[in-house]
């Protein structure tokens, strides 16, 4: 096999259980093309779990991951990841270039601390998504949507290839919206792989072009146009009737879009 | 005067209080506050079945005790915590109240049967500084310099690990082991405060001084400073007072002065009572 065939991410018969109840089932799943996806499923369906199991954050029941055809921990470097912005304490006693700096401990290793090129890439990334401004603030007198960009800021400082979301969208003003999306689009652009998980099925279309449907186990992955029907969205949330409205109007308004 | 003896004394426990403040502040930042508080109890049964094994009021035998059962009481927490549908606080107040318990009732046997070998058990309880000896200090002082020095060495790693375990974990830091490491940190402190401060309020001096600074700085290290400048001056002061007054426990008077630099704190930090008079920061912008 040549490098230029490696997957970026191979996920290979992947299954997840918390206390014996399986959460992600027999999960086979290969990215080829850097992508921006969208990781849709209903409550409970797996869809933070995938991401932890891809990043070694929980235990594998069985199955193998492997990310550009290597183990996870020999490509550590080229991870970035932002986690649900609840599980942090926003109290924490730093400042939001402190939160953008830890994105480079990774390659700065053991004691070293972060010097004046740490730093001044900390500010650039804190710029990419808007916020150089903020940099001395203390994490806790940032809205919502600033959180996250903050968030966002860090792993921009980690200088990944392959990047993982956790509902990057929840909570944000629409300012941020804009501006996350902005970026994400950026970093598709510039080569990158983003894997987001993310609520809003109208926004679905407009924001990504490959989708994995997922519920417990694997429904459907692909690129949007071909993914994200009707047919697929029905067999991912069941009969939740409540929402298939938005559903078909998501799928309608993709196919009026160009 | 100070006397000699006292002025050593006074040395090591300003120290222990340095150590503490600044320990205390990953402590309390990665909550660990409450199970410090148990660990302390649990120290208890150890320290007396130390003494019942070998006959001898020795510090360094009896820490060895008090750490082991202290030990097993945290390891206890987690394995109810893992195995059981109890949560925290519960799996914490029942380990703190059994071991302290059985602390209690293993003394009281031992007071009954050696009544002469066994008097000033009671110091450990409370503390009680004017009994500690020169070398009983050193002891201390190298433990808690230890410390010190592991928080200046970590402070990098240890400040990503309270503040987003996850994260450090991902990009390949042994989260797992600097949380250890970290929850040694916390035992080492609480063993080093037993015989100035007593197993009772060993974890306070782990809490107070942070939970004070936190009031006035919005940064770690500079946190870091006050917690562990707060805790020294509450030790010197609490160590000093009980060596001058015959029957004055150390633990509660050193823990009485950090909580009067809690309440200076509290009212006059700039983040302590002010912020309620200051209107949140900003309102989310609703969802379109």
């Amino acid at each position: 096999m040549t490098p230029g065939t490696l997957p970026i991410l191979d996920v290979h018969d992947v299954t997840v259980a918390y206390q014996r109840k399986p959460v992600l089932w027999n999960i086979d799943l290969t990215l080829h093309q850097p992508r921006l996806v969208d990781i849709v499923g209903p409550n409970g369906a797996g869809k933070t779990t995938i991401i932890k199991a891809i990043l070694g954050l929980v235990p594998l029941v069985s199955g193998s991951i492997h990310m550009f055809g290597k183990h996870l921990e020999d490509v550590r470097g080229r991870i970035g990841y932002v986690p649900q912005r609840e599980s942090v304490d926003w109290d924490f006693p730093v400042s939001v270039l402190d939160v953008v700096l830890m994105g480079t401990y990774g390659r700065l290793g053991w004691f070293r601390r972060p010097g004046k090129p740490e730093i001044a890439l900390a500010h650039e990334c804190l710029a990419q998504v808007g916020l150089h401004d903020f940099a001395d603030r203390q994490i806790g007198q940032l809205s919502g949507g600033q959180q996250q960009r903050t968030f966002l800021a860090r792993t921009l400082a980690q200088q990944a290839d392959l990047y993982f979301l956790d509902e990057p969208f929840a909570g944000v003003d629409a300012a941020s919206e804009r501006a996350i999306q902005a970026l994400l689009q950026k970093l598709r652009d510039a080569g990158k792989t983003v894997l987001v998980v993310h609520h809003d099925l109208r926004t679905v279309p407009s924001y990504f072009d490959h989708v994995i449907l997922l519920n417990v186990r694997l429904i459907a992955s692909g690129p949007t146009a071909e993914v994200f029907t009707e047919e697929n969205l029905h067999k991912t949330y069941g009969g939740r009737l409540t929402i298939l409205d938005t559903l078909s109007q998501a799928v309608r308004d993709q196919e009026r879009s160009p | 005067m100070i006397e000699y003896n006292t002025l050593i004394v006074l040395i090591g426990t300003s120290l222990l209080g340095l150590s503490a403040g600044v320990v205390g502040v990953f402590a309390v930042l990665r909550r660990r506050a409450l199970i410090g508080d148990a660990l302390g109890h649990a120290t208890l049964p150890g320290l007396w079945i130390a003494f019942w094994l070998t006959g001898q009021r020795s510090l360094p035998i009896l820490l060895t005790g008090a750490l082991v059962s202290g030990v097993l009481g945290i390891w206890v927490i987690a394995l109810l915590r893992k195995t059981t549908r109890l949560k925290e606080d519960v799996a914490i107040a029942l380990v703190l109240s059994v071991f302290f318990g059985a602390g209690i009732v293993i003394q009281k046997m031992l007071q009954a049967r050696h009544s002469s070998g066994a008097s000033g058990l009671n110091d450990f309880l409370l503390g009680h500084a004017a009994t500690i000896n020169r070398d009983d200090v050193q002891l201390l002082v190298s433990l808690t310099l230890a410390c010190l020095a592991v928080v200046a060495i970590l402070f990098k790693e240890l400040k990503m690990v309270a503040f987003d375990a996850a994260f450090a974990q991902v990009q390949g830091w042994p989260a797992g082991r600097l949380d250890f490491l970290l929850m040694l940190l916390i035992a080492a402190v609480i063993l080093a405060g037993i015989p100035a401060v007593g197993v009772l309020l060993s974890a306070s001096l782990l809490v107070i001084p942070p939970a004070a600074a936190r009031f006035w700085t919005q940064r770690l290290a500079p946190m870091l400073a006050l917690s562990g400048g707060m805790g020294m001056v509450a030790a010197f002061v609490g160590t000093f007072l009980s060596a001058r007054f015959e029957n004055l426990a150390a633990g509660p008077t050193i823990v009485v002065v950090a909580g009067a630099g809690f309440l200076v704190s509290f009212l006059f930090g700039p983040h302590g009572a002010s912020d309620w008079m200051r209107p949140a920061p900003r309102l989310e912008e609703p969802a379109p």
